[in-house]
């Protein structure tokens, strides 16, 4: 097997820019907490209104600097009692589940991009910087409505 | 010539995939109106009902069947016309993908099963979509049988040589399906089937969706594989040289066997269920597979060039002038890499672990594929119809057909630049994919993405109706090739398979050693697979009931 | 592995300069799209 000599010029640079990319992305990650969405916890998908967080979805203030969003996405919506609000500047950590099928909880404009899935938690801690009122969709097919599956998530 | 009824064969599972194609397009054009918002559907059809039958029309139903057609013609004339045998499997194969096509396609039709082609539990369509896209499954194994058989025929009467390159990739591509395969069965086997018709109540999501990517990544190796067999095996022939290097062709087409596989993790980077390593380790992987690309970009790039040196190119790149651009059998598949350069970049930021959020369902993804499988995979293989049928049916390829095959690939190639750019813009802007119209409530954030030149519903709605245009014209192409363009009679106007030669001299025998691949192959989807999966069916939650939520 | 049957190094610098092209709009893209990921 034999390489021609700018192949191999070519390949070691490839393999080096692969590498440099793996590289960003996993200190990145890893050592500054820029995982994407994700956790490994379970919840009984029908007993979603019954458990924590979700039994009382919407804003809770954990600590001076923390705050949890607990969602639940269902067909077509989600449920939060009152509308969301929460303070820029200060880590926000977001629970969602779904009580039905898969949804997402997307919101536009922000790394906040979290699959919501029947039967598991899933997590994503995000820090808004700029005030507004930010748009949430679903991105992942639910069924007849998914288009009409949206709310909206105030930062002040 | 092959023999006729091999063409026969061949010829079947390419008018099933162009009518698929037909159909398929057809979907695609009612798709860009209804998100321009410019189309209102009647109550009985449904926006998504539409959308299930574009992406498994065309990406399952037409690439397979072509893909067969290519791989039976192809077989046929490097390794020798099939025996008895073989070519009774083939057909019984093809009968049952077709009876699962039909079966699945007709669920979609009756609304019941207004799912995507991911299917994604517990929406829960008809149980007799499952089964029928179970039987297109077990259809093309049966398929994939008889043509490794016809290569076993030939390994014993030629003991000890390397097989010609054409068939050592159609081994290869098969290998690669087979072990794909063994996710999605299992899911519709053990989970979708005996859920949908009742014998349990619940089903294990994020298990299903795992079992669902462990074969949707190389399901897209499966689309693209062949395509790469096109530019190695035919584009050299075409510019009139031979396979750049025969060994460096199947080295890459054996690392495709091993990387592409253990990786499906990097469609599920958003959700829960699998920890971070895992789906760090499957990027990583990934990354791995991104290589026998980079490989292939470089033989196609010096084939060119020592074709053009050949002819009598000068200069750094002389070479490039003088490559056969009037040959639409080269211009086509040359467009269709030319659209691959963007499409693989952009695979790679999508596998790039939390770059993903950027993206992830959002038309960005819808960009994407259009210009990998939509193009680069769909061009290629317009490419290939353009002498593959008048191969088949001893047709001419006359001088009308070649100038609207121009025309043809011109068009596909403005449509989808204009359609795939906007999907991208749109995507990164934060529009959602797989999404009827919607304006979200006249929200600001929904202005402000429409409101680009690039950026609007009517670049899309433009480029998709270019698009359709130039669908329709290869259709046209393909009737009249399949039955109606003159009978070649003279030695001239026969069309020929262009096969170039592949000198393996120096090529290594263990590259033909399966066994050693399929072990490896193997250890990696042990690696990357057996304890996440271990854990999720160890931890799983209680069931989710299905739904039907259209 | 033998050399002996590979046909002698091509002359391939146009070959070189086209792949390098291709590297440019990987790494373009991706560090844009990275540039984004942090911008938000
Ligand atoms: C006339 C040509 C085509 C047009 C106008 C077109 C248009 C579209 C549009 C607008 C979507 C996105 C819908 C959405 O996410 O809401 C879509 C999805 C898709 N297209 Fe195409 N397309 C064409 C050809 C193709 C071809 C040739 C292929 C593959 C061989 C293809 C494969 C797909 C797939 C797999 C999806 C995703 C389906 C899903 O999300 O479930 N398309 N197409
Ligand atoms: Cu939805
Ligand atoms: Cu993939």
């Amino acid at each position: 097997m034999h390489f021609h000599k700018y192949e191999k010029i070519w390949l070691v640079f490839g393999i080096v820019a692969l590498t440099i990319f793996l590289g960003v992305v996993g200190v990145s990650a890893f050592s500054h907490d820029h995982t994407p969405a994700g956790g490994m916890h379970t919840i009984d998908p029908k007993k979603v209104n019954e458990t924590a967080p979700f039994d009382k979805p919407g804003v809770t203030q954990l600590d001076d600097d923390t705050y949890q969003v607990a969602i639940v996405a269902m067909a077509f919506g989600y449920t939060t009692p009152e509308k969301l609000r929460v303070p820029a500047g200060k880590e926000i950590v977001f629970h969602v589940t779904s009580s039905d099928v898969v949804h997402s909880f997307t919101i536009d404009n922000t790394k906040v991009n979290m699959m919501a899935v029947p039967g598991q938690i899933t997590m994503k801690s995000y820090t808004f910087t700029e005030p507004g009122k930010y748009l949430i969709l679903c991105n992942e097919y639910c069924g007849t409505g998914h288009h009409m599956m949206f709310n909206e998530i105030e930062v002040y | 010539m092959i023999a006729a009824q091999d063409r026969k064969l061949a010829l079947s599972n390419i008018g099933v995939a162009y009518t698929a194609f037909l159909l398929g397009t057809l979907c695609g054009l009612l798709q860009v109106f209804i998100r321009n918002d410019a189309i209102q559907l009647p109550a009985w059809l449904d926006y998504y009902q539409i959308l299930t039958a574009h992406g498994v029309l065309l990406a399952l139903i037409f690439t397979t069947f072509f893909i067969f057609g290519f791989f039976v013609t192809g077989m046929s004339k490097s390794l020798g016309n099939f025996g008895p045998k073989v070519r009774l499997v083939s057909w019984i194969g093809f009968w049952v993908t077709v009876i699962g096509t039909v079966l699945a396609t007709a669920m979609i039709v009756s609304g019941e099963a207004s799912v995507l082609y991911t299917f994604y539990a517990p929406l829960k369509a008809s149980g007799w979509y499952y089964v029928g896209l179970a039987l297109f499954v077990v259809g093309t194994w049966i398929s994939s049988f008889a043509l490794v058989s016809h290569y076993m025929v030939w390994r014993k009467t030629n003991k000890g040589q390397l097989s010609p390159l054409f068939a050592f990739m159609t081994i290869t591509t098969i290998i690669l399906w087979l072990i794909a395969c063994l996710g999605v069965v299992a899911t519709v086997l053990f989970q979708y089937i005996p859920w949908t018709f009742g014998w349990v109540d619940t089903i294990d999501v994020e298990l299903s969706r795992s079992l669902f990517w462990y074969f949707g990544h190389p399901l897209v190796y499966f689309w693209l594989l062949p395509a790469y067999m096109a530019w190695y095996v035919i584009v050299p022939k075409l510019v009139g040289t031979t396979v750049f290097s025969d060994s460096l062709a199947r080295l890459s087409f054996v690392l495709f066997i091993l990387f592409s596989i253990p990786v499906g993790f990097h469609h599920q980077l958003t959700e829960p269920g699998i920890s971070n390593f895992w789906k760090f380790l499957q990027v990583m992987l990934t990354f791995m597979v991104i290589i026998p690309s980079l490989m292939t970009a470089f033989s196609m790039f010096a084939t060119f060039e020592t074709a053009g040196r050949k002819n009598g190119g000068k200069g750094l790149f002389g070479w490039f002038t003088k490559l056969p651009w009037k040959d639409i059998r080269f211009t086509s598949i040359f467009v269709a890499m030319a659209f691959f350069i963007p499409g693989g970049a952009g695979g790679i930021i999508n596998a790039s672990f939390q770059l993903n959020e950027v993206v992830h369902n959002t038309l960005w993804v819808v960009g994407h594929f259009h210009i990998t499988v939509g193009t680069p995979v769909a061009m290629t293989f317009m490419g290939l119809t353009f002498w593959l049928i008048p191969y088949l049916t001893g047709r001419k390829f006359t001088k009308a057909m070649q100038k609207l095959g121009f025309v043809q690939i011109v068009t596909w190639s403005v449509g989808m630049l204009m359609m795939s750019t906007a999907q991208h813009v749109l995507g990164l802007l934060g529009a959602p994919r797989r999404t009827a119209f919607s304006s979200y409530n006249n929200h600001a954030s929904t202005l402000e993405w429409f409101d680009g030149i690039i950026s609007s519903h009517v670049t899309m709605a433009i480029g998709g109706s270019i698009l359709f245009l130039s669908a329709m014209l290869l259709i046209y192409i393909v009737v009249m090739t399949m039955f109606l363009s003159p009978k070649a009679v003279k030695e001239k106007d026969m069309v020929e398979f262009p096969m170039a030669e592949s000198g393996k001299a120096s090529t290594p025998k263990f590259l033909e050693n399966w066994w050693i691949w399929i072990g490896i192959a193997f250890a990696l989807i042990f690696i990357a697979y057996a304890i996440p999966l271990g854990d999720m069916i160890q931890h799983a939650p209680p069931g989710a009931e299905g739904l039907k939520t259209w | 592995m033998a050399k002996y049957n590979e046909a002698p190094e091509a002359d391939l610098k146009g070959t070189l300069i086209c792949v390098f092209l291709v590297g440019l709009v990987i790494v373009v893209m991706w560090v844009a799209a990275y540039l984004m990921y942090t911008a938000r």
